[in-house]
């Protein structure tokens, strides 16, 4: 249990940004370890700059040091210098807190933000010495655990990881932390066995999952083992007000600012959006709650920023007084002649958006404004749920620069079900609008116009959809590239349609993945986020190896009958909601959001005994929140019952 | 009014970079609510003005800063004595603050004033024979070419003016050897410095332990010079210098 800090101090001198390994940062709080004490290392499986700010790691990582019975510390993936020298030294993964091996810990739990980690997972297991396959760890080795959104649909890593959480991790750390230190004197076996018999807990080596051609089938191998894991949901949000203590880095990080969450869970209902579908229903954070956490925040970090996070946070109630709250008295100063501090909403609803809270926001500094319409035509939206009327972005973007910012952002995606090469080029024509509005307002009014090619993603109505091949992806944005030529106040930018591919086989992968992902780690695909590092070569390769067809697993529409790999696994959404929904979907009608509507069962509330938390029982003012605009559009509300025109 | 600190970066806060200790100062005197003074515009910045640059892994007990507080003379030469206490309370590990003083207005920045630095760099316990050659090699060349690089031209110049002070000490751990570097009218810094001549100098950890001003004939630390450049305290505080750490005292400078 010793530090391995003397042996790794003399190879930092030799490496890039050696600061991200240092640890120290204001507000690490490790617990001392102990006999008897279950000791987790929390690990983002990418470089530090990218895994400190996560706010999931950082709260498990409070709440367990909080325990007397556990101890939690912290590990990052080394970048490619210093683990190269790890390797050639022998030295294993270790905690930046203690700069201990990870071999001291009983847990090595990772979050899962996106798919193209996951090879990095496989890196990490192995750099912390534990074999990369869970069923070649004997007793004695490090326990592999693994939650975020990924773990919706754990299959294509289910054969490294021991055990997955799924939903939110609050409570079941504490539940997880209890059964290993109960259960640990009798070996892996029991222990993995009490842990699945856990609410929220899948351990993968306890289903055995079967392939027939197309058909899949998976049945519970072990007794304790039940047939379907529901998810966690905490059912207040006001009852965790983690992190208490958010870690200040030394170092610059990404979203280095003070971060509260304002509410968890989101019901407008976007088709294409996991997190949304996963974290129903919506549990705001009590008012008086968030201004505490600000206050206190603001003071202990010494920060001049704060990010109120949510899926949506313009749809938290009462924003805009909160908003003006924060920024402080109206001389536009803070406290004690500082500058007023800066409020950034990471993400924002057009049709919330209003002249007032774009009022209040412009009074500090200004960071970027994105809007994230998703697609080109209100037909497009209405097919992917996402209810807002151009006029609603219209008047959003004219609020922005009205109030001063020259630059706004908006987010596309291409790939969309049933999109036609008219919705694509709608989004020129958006973007073209944008501009001519803040043309009235600023001088050199600019927007930035960012383009994802969409992956279709587990427990959404979209999960049956065959996303767009690479070349058809290549085809819709050489386009909007060709419509925007010579157009230089829209900037465009897209993401590789190469990683959209990959991101699409690993997350409606099965188990059979977990091969390709093996192959493509043990041929050098790491850090497969960074652009730099990316290869689809590696990935393509891997899958022709073990005979898996790049078709099936991407590009195919999936039926209705079929067994989706996930389906033992609930966010807590019925399958024929979803089933319902990708049908209205295809019918381009919209849905309602029930947080101010009423409950149309989809599972997430009515499975659980949990309902929203939400302090308004109303819409925020502004925009046509989600109900779209003349001429009326059937909304659906309540099971398949249709209304026409409800605004 | 303008105050300036005497600071130190040692252990594994070294490995921090010169911008993420300016990001380090900017939180640290929010969290001190210190009256600091902000630039306008978009996009207000504590107006924090550092010297020299450290490179990463260095370490140092002779860092400065000036930092315009929005105080009176008076009132600044009061806080000045609580703030090595006050600021040291909220920097990370490593990071202290040892000396403050308020400036007479005008004085020079510190990167226009500060003209050399000594600089201590660990020898291993076997090192001290071949560094005593090195240093031979050194003091008796009567030109030392360096060749640096800048904006893709290649330069050579003689800064046989800008070494001295050249001394071999004991140390915990082996030796050190301590030496004093020009900065004007281009620093040199303490790698160039290392090979100066071939072979070079292996060297561990590379400390920090002076800034010096040389002005009119007499050389000065920043927080102690004569009259002229700081503003008179009314009977100068003990705490007001920074905290003297005699170049050849061998017991603080190694592990
Ligand atoms: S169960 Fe009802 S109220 Fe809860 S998220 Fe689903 S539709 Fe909304």
């Amino acid at each position: 249990m010793d530090s391995l800090w003397p042996a790794l101090e003399p190879l930092l001198d030799e490496v890039q940004r050696p600061a991200r390994y240092i640890g120290g940062e204001e507000g690490a709080c490790p617990a001392p370890h102990g006999p008897g004490k279950v000791a987790w290392l929390l690990c983002y499986p990418d470089s530090y700059e990218v895994g400190l700010p996560n706010q999931g790691l950082q709260i498990l990582y409070e709440i367990l040091n909080e325990r007397p019975d556990a101890v939690a510390e912290r590990a990052y993936a080394p970048w490619g210098d210093l683990e190269a020298l790890l390797r050639r030294e022998g030295l294993p993964l270790f905690s930046v807190d203690t700069h201990r091996a990870a071999g001291d810990f009983d847990v090595l739990a990772f979050n899962l933000s996106s798919e193209l980690v996951y090879t990095n997972v496989l890196n990490l297991i192995d750099l912390a010495g534990a074999p990369v396959r869970a069923a070649d760890r004997a007793e004695g080795d490090l326990l592999v655990a693994a939650g975020g959104h990924c773990a919706f649909n754990p299959e294509p890593l289910a054969d490294f990881v021991d055990f997955f959480v799924l939903g939110d991790g609050e409570e079941a750390v504490g539940e997880i932390t209890e059964a290993l230190a109960a259960h640990r004197a009798g070996g892996r076996r029991e222990v993995l066995g009490a842990l699945g018999a856990l609410d929220g807990v899948y351990v993968p080596a306890a289903y055995e999952v079967s392939f027939a051609g197309a058909s899949m089938t998976v049945a519970p191998r072990w007794p304790e083992a039940p047939e379907t894991v529901h998810k966690r949901t905490i059912s207040s949000l006001g009852d965790w007000p983690y992190p208490k203590r958010q870690l200040v880095p030394l170092t610059e990080v990404v979203h280095d600012r003070l971060n509260v969450e304002v509410f968890r869970g989101c019901t407008r209902g976007c088709r294409f959006c996991q997190a949304g579908m996963i974290t129903r229903p919506v549990r705001e954070r009590p008012g008086a709650q968030v201004r505490t956490m600000i206050e206190e925040g603001l003071r202990r970090t010494g920060y001049d920023e704060v990010a109120l996070t949510s899926l949506s946070t313009a749809d938290f109630s009462g924003i805009e007084q909160l908003v003006a709250d924060v920024v402080g008295p109206a001389d536009g100063a803070g406290g004690a002649g500082c500058p007023a501090v800066t409020v950034s909403l990471p993400s924002l609803r057009v049709d919330a958006f209003t002249v007032g809270l774009a009022a209040e926001l412009q009074r500090a500094r200004r960071t970027g404004l994105t809007f994230a319409p998703e697609a080109g035509s209100w037909r497009l939206r209405q097919v992917v749920n996402k209810l807002i009327s151009s006029e609603d972005l219209e008047a959003a973007v004219e609020a922005a620069y009205s109030q001063g910012w020259r630059r706004v952002k908006l987010y596309f995606l291409v790939g969309l079900p049933t999109e036609t090469d008219e919705d694509v080029l709608g989004i020129a024509g958006l973007a073209r609008r944008c501009v001519e509005l803040g043309r009235r307002h600023v001088r050199g009014a600019s927007v930035t116009v960012s383009v994802g090619g969409f992956v279709p993603k587990p427990q959404t109505p979209f999960q049956w959809f065959g996303q767009n091949t690479v070349a058809e992806l290549r085809r819709k944005l050489a386009l909007l590239a060709e419509d925007l030529r010579g157009d230089r106040s829209v900037k465009l930018r897209w993401h590789d349609p190469e990683a959209t591919l990959v991101e699409g086989l690993a997350s409606r992968g099965d188990r059979r993945l977990g091969a390709v992902i093996e192959d493509v780690w043990r041929r050098g695909g790491t850090f497969q986020e960074w652009s730099e590092h990316f290869d689809c070569d590696l990935w393509l390769d891997a899958m022709a190896r073990r005979g898996l067809s790049v078709e099936d697993y991407a590009y195919r529409h999936r039926s209705e009958a079929e067994t989706l790999p996930w389906d033992h696994l609930s966010a807590g959404l019925h399958k024929d909601f979803l089933w319902q929904d990708w049908q209205d979907a295809l019918a381009a009608s919209g849905l309602e959001d029930c947080r101010w509507t009423p409950c149309y069962d989809c599972g997430a509330c009515t499975g659980y005994g949990i309902e929203h938390v939400v302090a308004s029982a109303s819409p925020p003012a502004g925009g046509s929140q989600g109900t779209g605009h003349a001429p009326p559009v059937p909304v659906r509300l309540g099971a398949g019952r249709e209304l026409a025109g409800v605004s | 009014m303008r105050v300036r600190l005497c600071w130190t970066k040692q252990g594994r806060i070294r490995f921090c970079g010169h911008r993420d200790s300016a990001r380090i100062w900017e939180r640290a005197v929010r969290r001190a609510d210190l009256p600091v003074s902000y630039t306008q515009g978009y996009t207000p910045r504590a107006k924090i003005a550092f010297g020299l640059a450290l490179a990463v892994g260095q370490e140092s007990v002779a860092e400065y800063l000036d930092v315009d507080l929005r105080l009176s003379q008076e009132e600044a030469a009061g806080l000045a004595a609580d703030l090595p206490e006050r600021l040291s309370a909220v920097l990370p590990e490593g990071m202290a603050v040892s000396g403050a003083r308020p400036l007479k207005p005008g004085a020079a920045s510190l990167q226009e004033a500060v003209t050399s630095c000594t600089w201590e760099f660990a020898l291993g316990p076997a090192d001290r024979g071949l560094a005593s050659d090195w240093v031979g090699r050194v003091q008796s060349a009567e030109s030392l070419p360096l060749e640096r690089e800048r904006k893709g031209r290649r330069t050579v110049s003689d800064v046989r003016t800008a070494v001295g002070g050249l001394r071999l000490a004991d140390s915990r751990s082996g030796s050190v050897l301590v030496a004093e570097l020009g900065t004007k009218p281009r620093a040199v810094r303490p790698a160039e410095f290392l090979r100066l001549t071939v072979p070079p100098l292996a060297a561990g950890r590379i400390r920090r332990l002076h800034q010096w001003i040389m002005r009119d004939g007499e050389r000065y630390e920043p927080l102690a010079p004569p009259a002229g450049v700081l503003a008179p305290t009314g009977g100068a505080p003990a705490a007001a210098g920074c905290r003297a750490v005699p170049a050849a005292q061998p017991e603080v400078c190694a592990e």
